[in-house]
C-alpha cells in the first residue's frame, strides 16, 4: 500500500503551502481519522485556468499524499473540467487498491477542491460532495 | 485448604478457547490488541447461541408452549446472571438494552427530559466517552439545563479539586462518568464522584462499558444510580447490553421505547405502562444474544474479574515499559498502577492511520482514531492517537511483536 510513488508525494508534497488572497478556497475534515485538507486555487487572467493550487493540512500519509497527486494533476487545468473530473482519473494515479475508509482519505482533496470551484465559479456540486460541505466544511 | 490468593490466570492456555486466533492474518498469527473497542469470543458462547437457537427458540413472555417456556426462562435467567454479576440487589432492576450507549440514552430521555430544566446543571468529564457525553449534552440543550464538564490533569486523571468550581452556584443535577476510560485507560473514582453527587442532590450515572469486562463491578458499593454495560466487549454477543439502575428510579421514570409488551392496558384514550423492568423494553429483545451474554458472564467469571484486572495490570505495566525504549514514541494517560489494560500513544510524525495500516499488515490489530473521545483529543491537542488494548487472552508476545512492528513503521514512514 505505500509504494514508493505515494511515499514520495507524502515526504515531498508538492504545492504545500497557503495562498493569500486566493480565487478559491475550501476547508474539508474527515471525521474517520482527522485528517485535515485546506485547498488554495488563483486563477489566470482568463478566470478559468488554475494558475497556481496549494494545499494545507495534516493527516495520514494516504490523504496527504492524495492531494499532493492532486495539486500535480491540476494544475494549468480549467474550473469546469476539475468540477467534472472523476474520482477513478485520481485513484488511478494513485494506483494502490483501497479499503472504503481509505478511500475517504484518499478523496478528501478532491471533495475540498470540488467544493472551492463549486463556491468561486458556481460549477455544479454533486450530492456526494455536498455532503462534505454541508457537515463538515466552514 | 482454601487457597486465598487470586489464582494467576493462563492467557496462552485461554487463547485455545477463542476460535479466531485459529487463523492467519495476512499470513502472520493474529495479535488482536483491540478489546477496548470489541473483544473476541470463546467457543462457550458461541455454542450457547447455537444451542438456544436449535432446542430452545422461540418469542419470550407469550406464548404457553414448550419451546415458548424454554426461551423465557433463559431470557430471564439471563437477566438474574447479569444482576449476580453486578451484584444488584434485584435482578428487577437489571434492563436489557442494546448496548451501554442506549442504556444512557434511556437514562437521560426518561430520567432527564422530566426532571432537567434551566437552572439545572448536567456535568460530564473531559475524558468521557462520546456514549456519555452526547446524549446529555443533547437533553441538556433541549431542557435549557447547562452542560458542563470536570477537567482532567496533566495525567489524564480527573480533577476531583475542580468538582465544586465548575458546578458553581447551578443545581446540579446529574453526575455522568466512565468507570475505565477507553482512550487513557485511566480508571475514575466513581465511588467520590457519586459521594458528591449524592451531597448535591444528584444522580450518578455510570457508563461502566470499559470496566465490567475487566474489573468487579459491584452497584451496591460503587454508589451509582445507574450503571450500564454491554455484552460484546466481556467476550458476549454484540447487540445486548444492560442498565442497572435503582428501582426507585426505575419506576418513577417515563419510558423510553413504546409498542409491544411494556404495556399494562392500551385504551384509545390511553395507556398504562408495565412494570419494571418490562416498561423499558418494547418490542422483541435479542433474546438468544441475551443468553450468549450470560454465557460470557459465566465464562469470565469462572476465570475471575480479580485474575483479569491483575492479567491486564501486568500486561499495561509490561507494554509501558517496552514503549518507553522507544523515543519517537508518546503514550498518554497515567502511570501504570492506576490504569487499566488500554494504551493510547503516537508515534512522532506518523499519523495513526498509517501506523495501524502498516502494523495490519504483521496481524496486528489496533485501533487509530479519535476514539470516539473528540473533547480528550482536543485537550491532548492532537487528532488522534494510536491505541493497544489488552484482555483475557492477550500474551505479552503479542505486545513485543507490537514494539517489532513500530521500528518497520518508522523504517518505512520517516
Amino acid at each position: 500500500m505505500y509504494r514508493e510513488v505515494i511515499l514520495d508525494h507524502y515526504k515531498n508534497p508538492r504545492g504545500h503551502g497557503v495562498i493569500e488572497d486566493a480565487d478559491a478556497e475550501a476547508e474539508g475534515f474527515n471525521p474517520l481519522c482527522g485528517d485535515e485538507v485546506s485547498i488554495y486555487v488563483s486563477f489566470a487572467d482568463d478566470g478559468e485556468t488554475i494558475e497556481d493550487i496549494k494545499f494545507s493540512g495534516r493527516g495520514c500519509a494516504i490523504s496527504q499524499a492524495a492531494t499532493s497527486m492532486l495539486v500535480d494533476m491540476t494544475k494549468g487545468r480549467k474550473a469546469k473540467e476539475l468540477a467534472e473530473l472523476p474520482k477513478d482519473e485520481l485513484l488511478e494515479e494513485i494506483g494502490i487498491p483501497l479499503t472504503p475508509i481509505r478511500l475517504k482519505c484518499a478523496l478528501l482533496g478532491l471533495g475540498v477542491l470540488k467544493v472551492a470551484l463549486h463556491r468561486a465559479k458556481g460549477t455544479p456540486l454533486p450530492q456526494e460532495w455536498a455532503g462534505l460541505d454541508e457537515l463538515e466544511l466552514k | 485448604m482454601a487457597v486465598t490468593a487470586t489464582p494467576k490466570l493462563d492467557a496462552q492456555k485461554l487463547r485455545a478457547d477463542f476460535p479466531i486466533f485459529e487463523q492467519p492474518i495476512h499470513g502472520k498469527p493474529l495479535s488482536f490488541l483491540d478489546s477496548a473497542a470489541s473483544s473476541q469470543k470463546p467457543r462457550r458462547v458461541l455454542d450457547a447461541l447455537r444451542s438456544f437457537y436449535e432446542t430452545s427458540y422461540a418469542n419470550v413472555h407469550r406464548g404457553v408452549y414448550e419451546l415458548a417456556e424454554r426461551a423465557t426462562a433463559g431470557y430471564e435467567g439471563a437477566r438474574e446472571t447479569v444482576g449476580r454479576f453486578l451484584n444488584a440487589p434485584s435482578s428487577r432492576e437489571v434492563v436489557f438494552t442494546r448496548n451501554a450507549t442506549e442504556g444512557i440514552n434511556l437514562v437521560a430521555y426518561a430520567w432527564g427530559l422530566n426532571n432537567l430544566g434551566p437552572g439545572d446543571v448536567v456535568l460530564v468529564t473531559e475524558l468521557e466517552h462520546h456514549s456519555n457525553f452526547v446524549p446529555w449534552q443533547y437533553i441538556a440543550h433541549r431542557t435549557g439545563a447547562d452542560f458542563r464538564m470536570l477537567p482532567l490533569d496533566d495525567q489524564g486523571e480527573l480533577r476531583l479539586d475542580a468538582l465544586d468550581e465548575t458546578a458553581g452556584d447551578g443545581r446540579v443535577k446529574v453526575v455522568a462518568a466512565g468507570l475505565v476510560s477507553n482512550s487513557l485507560g485511566t480508571v475514575n473514582p466513581v465511588d467520590k464522584l457519586a459521594a458528591w453527587a449524592h451531597d448535591r442532590g444528584a444522580i450518578m450515572v455510570c457508563d461502566a462499558a470499559q470496566g465490567a469486562p475487566h474489573r468487579v463491578v459491584d452497584v451496591q458499593t460503587l454508589g451509582a444510580d445507574f450503571v450500564a454495560i454491554t455484552a460484546h466487549k466481556l467476550c458476549g454477543p454484540s447487540g445486548v447490553g444492560a442498565l442497572w439502575g435503582r428501582l426507585e428510579l426505575l419506576q418513577e421514570m417515563e419510558p423510553f421505547n413504546l409498542g409491544g409488551h411494556m404495556i399494562s392496558r392500551v385504551r384509545l384514550e390511553d395507556t398504562s405502562w408495565g412494570e419494571v423492568p418490562a416498561k423499558f423494553e418494547a418490542g422483541t429483545q435479542a433474546i438468544a444474544e441475551a443468553v450468549g451474554f450470560a454465557a460470557a458472564i459465566d465464562y469470565i467469571s469462572e476465570i475471575g474479574l480479580e485474575a483479569i484486572e491483575q492479567h491486564e495490570h501486568e500486561l499495561a505495566a509490561y507494554a509501558l515499559d517496552r514503549l518507553a525504549e522507544l523515543p519517537w514514541v508518546k503514550t498518554y494517560g497515567p502511570p501504570a498502577d492506576r490504569r487499566a489494560g488500554i494504551i493510547s500513544f503516537n508515534v512522532e510524525d506518523i499519523h495513526p492511520h498509517d501506523v495501524a495500516q502498516i502494523l495490519d499488515g504483521e496481524g496486528i490489530a489496533i485501533r487509530a482514531g479519535h476514539h470516539c473521545c473528540q473533547p480528550l483529543m482536543t485537550k491532548l491537542g492532537v487528532a488522534a492517537t494510536n491505541r493497544a488494548s489488552f484482555y483475557l487472552y492477550t500474551v505479552t508476545d503479542e505486545i513485543d511483536r507490537l514494539v517489532d512492528g513500530l521500528h518497520k513503521v518508522r523504517k518505512i514512514l520517516t
